[in-house]
């Protein structure tokens, strides 16, 4: 049985991350729009915030900064993910589904590639912590970027599975703003649970992407490592768990 | 290249297709020699594409056994797949990358080594007349150029068995002589190559055709042996009084009126004859002859009498 595995997801990979190199306007769109909210809201929040919890004299821009970072990783991923769609219907996906390619590598090859992409912009968005005074060292630096690539996976391959199942980009519109969006806004990016009405801060406490924004906070403050590294599992296993989802899916396609 | 010839390229049994209470194929009966160019000749809706899906490993198997180069389906279909090209009717390729990426990925999902596709891709470029497109970006290239590049992608991990759907629709003329000149060399080289088309001229080149219609297989054999199943001519007549005639020309043959002409459809006996027994239909009513023309019937008059409708396949 002649079917390969690296070669592909290496190849899918690689064409993932061309693409939306050489489409500017989706760089722009998935770092340039959070960017944009983070600085309106942030700005506007400005000093009338104060929470419970948060040291004294913390801005709103550093409060919600991890949450922007989490926001960066979801677009990218829809963005990425939503190509699925596009492939589908262009034909390029055929032409995939027909080679002796192993079941995995589809979905793998692509959530790598997107998650590649979403990483990557969430690394540039880091840049940008100084000028709002955030300041941290280079361990909490990469306690935040590990967790950053563990949420670039989980989140890209949440994405592949709702895309993979849809049959149009309106579809998957709807999907991006009924359970993506809700997602990202009940896990603390905006708020922190302990204001929030008591069945929300339930709902919040069952998002697994709260507790990787818990995680990314305490990592970048050089807060408990505790919070950190259980951020970094619950991100690892929801991953682990949505990719093999996905690689069952495409394997479901005919003969896989 | 060429597989064992006890092999056959393609073996369908009873091979049904629904798409929900849409039979697209029921009960289909085929086999494909090796080292042919087989055409699946149909109007558009006859259960072509869905065969070519079927065949092309893309769709699982419903009803019946199908069975690709040896290996049914779809429990063979890892093992068959990187042994057969695809030419998809919508090009698989990805438009926002150049040519030679395109090609590139291709031969790695196929798994070849990028030397082994450096090379195969210069050649099949250079013989398809690619050979300075090689970095241009797949949408900035014609729909006749696409079209190669898809061609030249299905070809470059060397296929035994080349599958193509309706590889001609929206090509020109003299580009669509190109392809076909350029199957019949793959096609010395050893490969077999099925093509769907509801071309008739198309159908005439290749070695040997299925008659799809209605989900059903209703002809099959070469160009020749069908039209000559089909018996008779097809004999057209320009006269004085069209009306009269026609009456009279019924009780010789199948009468229509094409073009102010009219059109006599004889299913049995040789052309010689045919011309015959319409002259003295004509003669009888007392009409003028005016102008006559003989033809051995065609791939058309031969879907006609196998399904007692006229061919409206060319409807582009």
């Amino acid at each position: 049985m002649k079917q390969f595995f690296w070669a592909p997801v290496m190849t899918l990979w690689q064409r993932e991350v061309v693409r939306f190199l050489r489409q500017r306007s989706r760089v722009v769109g998935a770092l340039g729009t959070p960017v944009i909210f983070w600085l309106f809201i942030g700005s506007g929040v400005g000093e009338a915030f104060r929470v419970p919890g948060v040291p004294e004299g913390t801005t709103y821009l550093q409060f919600f900064f991890p949450g922007t970072v989490m926001m960066i990783v979801l677009f990218t991923a829809i963005f990425s993910t939503i190509s699925i769609i596009e492939d589908r219907r262009e034909g390029f996906l055929q032409g995939v589904l027909v080679a002796p390619v192993h079941p995995w590598a589809v979905a793998l090859g692509k959530i790598l590639g997107g998650a590649s992409l979403a990483f990557g912009q969430g690394l540039l968005f880091f840049a940008l912590a100084p000028l709002v005074g955030l300041r941290f060292g280079l361990l909490e630096f990469l306690a935040a970027a590990g967790i950053l690539a563990a949420a670039s996976v989980a989140l890209t391959a949440l994405g592949f599975v709702f895309a993979w199942k849809s049959t149009s980009v309106q579809g998957f519109h709807g999907i991006m703003n009924l359970v993506l969006f809700p997602l990202w806004l009940l896990s603390g990016a905006l708020f922190p649970r302990e204001t929030a009405a008591s069945w929300m801060a339930l709902v919040m406490s069952l998002n697994p992407l709260t507790y990787g924004l818990d995680g990314m906070r305490a990592a970048l403050a050089g807060g408990s490592a505790g919070t950190a590294w259980l951020g970094a599992g619950v991100l690892v296993v929801a991953g682990g768990v949505l990719t093999a989802l996905g690689a069952r899916m495409t394997a479901g396609s005919f003969g896989r | 290249m060429s597989a064992p010839h006890s092999t056959l390229a393609l073996r369908c049994r009873e091979v049904s297709y629904a798409y929900g209470e849409h039979q697209a194929l029921s009960g289909v009966d085929l086999e494909v020699k090796p080292g042919l160019i087989f055409g699946l000749l149909g109007p558009n809706g006859g259960g072509k594409t869905t065969l070519f899906k079927l065949a092309a490993t893309l769709t699982k198997p419903q009803g019946g056994t199908i069975e690709i180069l040896g290996q049914r389906l779809p429990e063979g279909a890892p093992a068959v797949r990187s042994r057969l090209g695809v030419v998809f009717q919508h090009p698989s390729l990805d438009k926002k990358l150049r040519v030679w990426e395109n090609l590139k990925h291709h031969g790695r999902l196929y798994g070849m080594t990028p030397e082994r596709i450096e090379q195969r891709s210069d050649e099949l470029l250079e013989t398809l007349g690619l050979g300075g497109r090689r970095k241009d970006v797949v949408e900035t290239l014609s729909g006749g150029l696409q079209r190669r590049v898809e061609i030249a992608k299905a070809l470059l991990p060397g296929p035994e068995l080349l599958l193509m759907d309706e590889p001609s629709a929206g090509l020109d003329p003299g580009i669509r002589r190109d392809l076909w000149e350029y199957l019949a060399g793959l096609k010395k080289a050893g490969m077999t190559v099925i093509v769907t088309t509801h071309f008739l001229d198309e159908a005439e080149r290749c070695d040997e055709l299925a008659i799809l219609d209605g989900g059903r297989v209703v002809s099959r054999g070469s160009p020749g042996v069908l039209r000559d199943g089909v018996g008779g001519a097809v004999v057209r007549v320009d006269v004085s009084d069209a009306d009269r005639v026609m009456s009279a020309l019924g009780a010789v043959g199948k009468v229509s009126c094409e073009g102010g002409d009219l059109v006599v459809r004889l299913t049995s006996g040789d052309v010689g004859a045919a011309g015959e027994q319409v002259r003295a239909a004509i003669v009888l009513a007392g009409a003028e002859l005016r102008a006559l023309s003989i033809n051995p019937p065609s791939l058309e008059d031969v879907y006609a009498a196998a399904t007692g409708r006229a061919w409206r396949g060319e409807a582009e």
